[in-house]
C-alpha cells in the first residue's frame, strides 16, 4: 500500500544498509496502513450504524487488527481464507477494496456480493477471500476442504481459518482438524482469542487447556501476542512456509482484545467486563500504538510518516463511505437471481 | 434418449442391442467411474468408500481404478467431510460425498443447509458449490428408527438445493451424471432396498436433465405420483387395478427440485384423479407439496381431492410386524384408488 520510493535524497546509490532499513521501513508502514484502514473503516461502520444509514448489525474488528494484517501479510493473493461473522479486518487485510465494501455493508448493488452477503457474508474471490460465516465455527469444514483442494491440484496455495475462540466449542472444528493432520493438509486454523464468547467469558465456557487441543491431533500449535503484528507476522511466515512445503496444518492461537462490544448495538457491557479492563487494553495493547512506537524507537518513522499515513487512508474511507451511499440498490429483480448457478 | 419399448423395470426377456440388465447399485458405479474417468476434479469421500465399497457395496471396485488420492475414506465425522466437501467444491474440484444412511444427514446438517445451499446467493452469484451428496432413504430393512428414514423432503424445502430420487437403474445413472455435471449441490437419495433391482440401460453415454418427469406407465382413470422407492408399488398398484378395470398413469417426477409441474398437472387434467405416493412422513411431506401443487394447477378438473400416502408419522419401529405398517403397499394404493374411482 506504501508508495515511498527507494531513493536517497542525496541521488547517491543507497549502501546496502540503508537499503534494507528502507524496505524494512516500507513494509512496517504498510502493515501500520492496513491496520489503520481497518481501525477507521470500523469506526465509519459503527457511526454508519448509529446513524441509521446501515442496516443489520455488524461486529467492529477494532483492536484485532494486527491478526488479520499479520496473518494475511505472509500469505499470496492467491491463497484462500475464511472469515468469521467479524470478518471486515481479515476481508481488507486479505486485499478487498474500502469502497466495494462499505457498498455491501449498505446493501447496495456494487457491494462484493451484490447486497446479497452483507456484513457477515462477504466473499471476494478475486483476493482469495471465501467468505465470511455467520455460523459460528461454520467454516472449517470449508477452509479445510479448500485445503485438500490445494493438496489434491498441486497448486502450492495454503488457506487460512480465522475464527474466534467461541468456535472451540463447535464439534465441526475438531472434525475437520482431525482429518487435516491425517492428510496433512495446508491450512493454518487462527484461533483470534478475544476473551469473550458473546457476552461470555471464556473461562466459564472452555475447558482445560486451549493450546492441547490442536496438539491433541498432533498439530503444530503456536501462541502469540496478539497486538504485536510483527509476532503475528513473524509467526504466520513460519507456519505458512511449513504448509507450503507439504508439512502438514498449524494452529495459532492469537491474544486478541475488542475495543468495542460483541456488535455495534451493544453498548451496556458492564455485566461482563469492566470499563477499566476495556481502557487498559485500549491504552496499553493497542495494535497500532505498539507498532507506531516500535518504529519511532528504532528510528523508523516520525509524526510526518503517521501524518501522512493518516490522511490518506481518511480519504480513502471518505471516498468509499461516498461511493457506497450514491450507489445504486439492486434491482428488486434480482432477488430470485443466484439462487442457482 | 428414451427408453426402449421393454420396461425398465421388468427382467425383459431379450435386451435390445446396446442395452444390458444391469442392478440399480451397478448403474450407480458406472456412473460414478465414468464421471470420474471423464473428469479428474470429481473425487468421492465418505465414510468406508474405499476399500469396503461402502457397506452397500456399491463402490466396490473405484478405488483400485482411481486410487485411495480419490477415493477417500474419511474418519466417522459426517459435518466435517461434508464441509470438506464444501470447500472442495468451492474452489476447483467435483466432490461426491457418501452419507452411508440418510439419517445421518442431521449430523451435516449445517454444512448442507446454511454453507452449501446459500454460497452461491450470498456471494451474489460469485462462488459455486458443484456438491453432490449421495445418500440412502427407505424402510423395511428392519433397521429400525435411525437408520430407516426418509428424509428428502426437508432437502427439496431449502432454496439453492436439488433433490434427486431415482427409480430405476437407467434413471439413477443418467440422473447422477448429471448431478456431477451440475454446478449446484445435489443431495441424491437412493432406496436402499433398491441397489439389487434391475433394469435395462444403455452401453453408451447417456444423461438425463433434472426437472423432467417420467410417466413410469400410461393410464386413464386415475394418476399416481410415486418418488424413489414408491416407484415400484405404484405399478404394483397399477398393475393390481387393471384387473379391476381401473387404468392408471404413474409418473416419478424423478426430482423434487426442481419440480416438473407441468407434466404432473397435465396428468391430472387428464385422469381427473390423482393419488401422490412418497415415503417420507406424511405430514409437511413432498406428497404435501405435489398434492398443493396438483390442486392449484388443475383445481377444476379433478373430480376429488387430491390423496396422499406417505410413511405413517410415527419413528420407524423395528418389529418387521410394526415395520411394515408404516410403509405405503401397493394393497394401500389400490385400496385408495379404488375409493377414489367409486369402486367400493
Ligand atoms: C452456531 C452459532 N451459534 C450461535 C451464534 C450466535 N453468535 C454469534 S457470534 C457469537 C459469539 C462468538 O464468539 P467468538 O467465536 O469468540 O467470536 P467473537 O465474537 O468473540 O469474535 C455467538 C454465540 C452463531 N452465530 N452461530
Ligand atoms: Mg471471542
Amino acid at each position: 500500500m506504501v508508495s515511498e520510493h527507494i531513493t536517497s535524497s542525496e541521488e547517491r546509490p543507497l549502501t546496502r544498509d540503508e537499503a534494507s532499513r528502507a524496505r524494512e521501513r516500507q513494509f512496517w508502514l504498510s502493515l501500520y496502513e492496513q491496520m489503520l484502514t481497518i481501525r477507521l473503516f470500523e469506526e465509519q461502520v459503527n457511526e454508519l450504524y448509529m446513524s441509521a444509514k446501515m442496516p443489520g448489525l455488524a461486529h467492529l474488528y477494532s483492536g484485532e487488527e494486527a491478526v488479520a494484517v499479520g496473518v494475511c501479510a505472509a500469505l499470496r493473493r492467491d491463497d484462500y481464507i475464511t472469515s468469521t461473522h467479524r470478518g471486515h479486518g481479515h476481508c481488507l487485510a486479505k486485499g478487498a477494496a474500502v469502497d466495494r465494501m462499505f457498498a455491501e455493508l449498505l446493501g447496495k448493488q456494487p457491494g462484493y456480493c451484490r447486497g446479497k452477503g452483507g456484513s457477515m457474508h462477504i466473499a471476494d474471490q478475486e483476493s482469495g477471500n471465501l467468505g465470511a460465516n455467520a455460523i459460528v465455527g461454520g467454516s472449517a469444514g470449508i477452509a479445510t476442504g479448500a485445503a485438500l483442494s490445494c493438496k489434491r491440484r498441486g497448486s502450492g496455495q495454503v488457506v487460512v481459518c480465522f475464527f474466534g475462540d467461541g468456535a472451540l466449542g463447535q464439534g465441526l472444528l475438531y472434525e475437520a482438524m482431525n482429518m487435516a493432520a491425517l492428510w496433512q493438509l495446508p491450512v493454518i486454523y487462527v484461533c483470534e482469542n478475544n476473551l469473550y464468547n458473546e457476552y461470555t467469558p471464556n473461562s466459564e465456557t472452555t475447558a482445560g487447556d486451549m493450546l492441547a487441543r490442536p496438539r491433541a491431533f498432533g498439530i503444530h500449535t503456536e501462541e502469540v501476542d496478539g497486538q504485536d503484528v510483527r509476532a503475528v507476522y513473524a509467526a504466520a511466515v513460519r507456519l505458512v512456509e511449513r504448509a507450503r512445503r507439504g508439512e502438514g496444518p498449524a494452529y495459532l492461537h492469537c491474544n486478541t482484545y475488542r475495543f468495542y462490544g460483541h456488535h455495534v448495538g451493544d453498548i451496556q457491557r458492564s455485566y461482563y467486563r469492566s470499563r477499566e479492563e476495556e481502557e487498559w487494553w485500549k491504552a496499553q495493547r493497542d495494535p497500532l500504538k505498539l507498532l507506531g512506537s516500535w518504529l519511532r524507537e528504532q528510528g523508523l518513522a516520525e509524526d510526518s510518516h503517521f501524518a501522512e499515513i493518516e490522511r490518506r487512508v481518511r480519504a480513502l474511507i471518505e471516498a468509499g463511505v461516498r461511493f457506497a451511499l450514491e450507489a445504486p440498490y439492486p434491482d428488486p429483480q434480482e432477488v430470485a437471481q443466484h439462487v442457482y448457478a | 434418449m428414451s427408453m426402449p419399448s421393454a420396461s425398465s423395470t421388468a427382467s425383459a426377456p431379450q435386451a435390445p442391442a446396446g442395452w444390458r440388465e444391469i442392478t440399480l447399485g451397478q448403474a450407480i458405479r458406472e456412473a460414478l467411474a465414468e464421471e470420474m474417468r471423464r473428469d479428474s476434479r470429481v473425487l468421492l469421500l465418505g465414510e468406508d468408500v474405499a476399500e469396503a465399497g461402502t457397506p452397500f457395496k456399491v463402490l466396490s471396485g473405484l478405488v483400485e481404478e482411481f486410487g485411495a488420492e480419490r477415493v477417500i475414506d474419511t474418519p466417522i465425522s459426517e459435518a466435517g467431510f461434508t464441509g470438506i466437501g464444501v470447500g472442495l467444491a468451492m474452489t476447483g474440484m467435483r466432490p461426491v460425498v457418501d452419507i452411508m444412511f440418510g439419517d445421518f444427514l442431521t449430523l451435516a446438517m449445517d454444512q448442507i443447509v446454511n454453507q452449501a445451499a446459500k454460497v452461491h446467493y450470498m456471494s451474489g452469484g460469485k462462488l459455486k458449490v458443484p456438491l453432490v451428496v449421495r445418500t440412502t432413504l427407505g424402510a423395511t430393512r428392519r433397521s429400525a428408527a435411525q437408520h430407516s428414514q426418509s428424509l428428502h423432503a426437508w432437502f427439496s424445502h431449502i432454496p439453492g438445493l436439488k433433490v434427486v430420487l431415482p427409480s430405476t437403474p437407467y434413471d439413477a445413472k443418467g440422473l447422477l451424471k448429471t448431478a456431477i455435471r451440475d454446478d449446484n449441490p445435489v443431495l441424491f437419495f437412493e432406496d436402499k432396498m433398491m441397489y439389487q433391482l434391475r433394469g435395462l440401460v444403455p452401453e453408451g453415454e447417456y444423461t438425463i436433465p433434472f426437472g423432467v418427469a417420467d410417466i413410469k406407465r400410461e393410464g386413464s382413470d386415475l394418476t399416481i405420483v410415486a418418488t424413489s422407492s414408491m416407484v415400484q408399488v405404484a405399478l404394483a398398484a397399477a398393475t393390481e387395478l387393471e384387473q379391476l378395470g381401473i387404468s392408471a398413469e404413474v409418473i416419478d417426477p424423478r426430482t423434487t427440485s426442481p419440480l416438473d409441474k407441468q407434466t404432473l398437472i397435465e396428468s391430472a387434467k387428464k385422469t381427473s384423479r390423482v393419488i401422490v405416493v412418497d415415503e417420507g412422513y406424511q405430514s409437511y411431506g413432498v406428497t404435501a407439496e405435489i398434492a398443493a401443487v396438483i390442486s392449484e394447477g388443475a383445481f377444476y378438473y379433478l373430480d376429488a381431492p387430491v390423496k396422499r400416502l406417505g410413511a405413517l408419522d410415527v419413528p420407524v419401529p423395528f418389529s418387521p410386524v410394526l415395520e411394515d405398517l408404516t410403509v405405503p403397499t401397493p394393497a394401500a394404493v389400490v385400496e385408495m384408488a379404488k375409493t377414489l374411482c367409486g369402486r367400493v
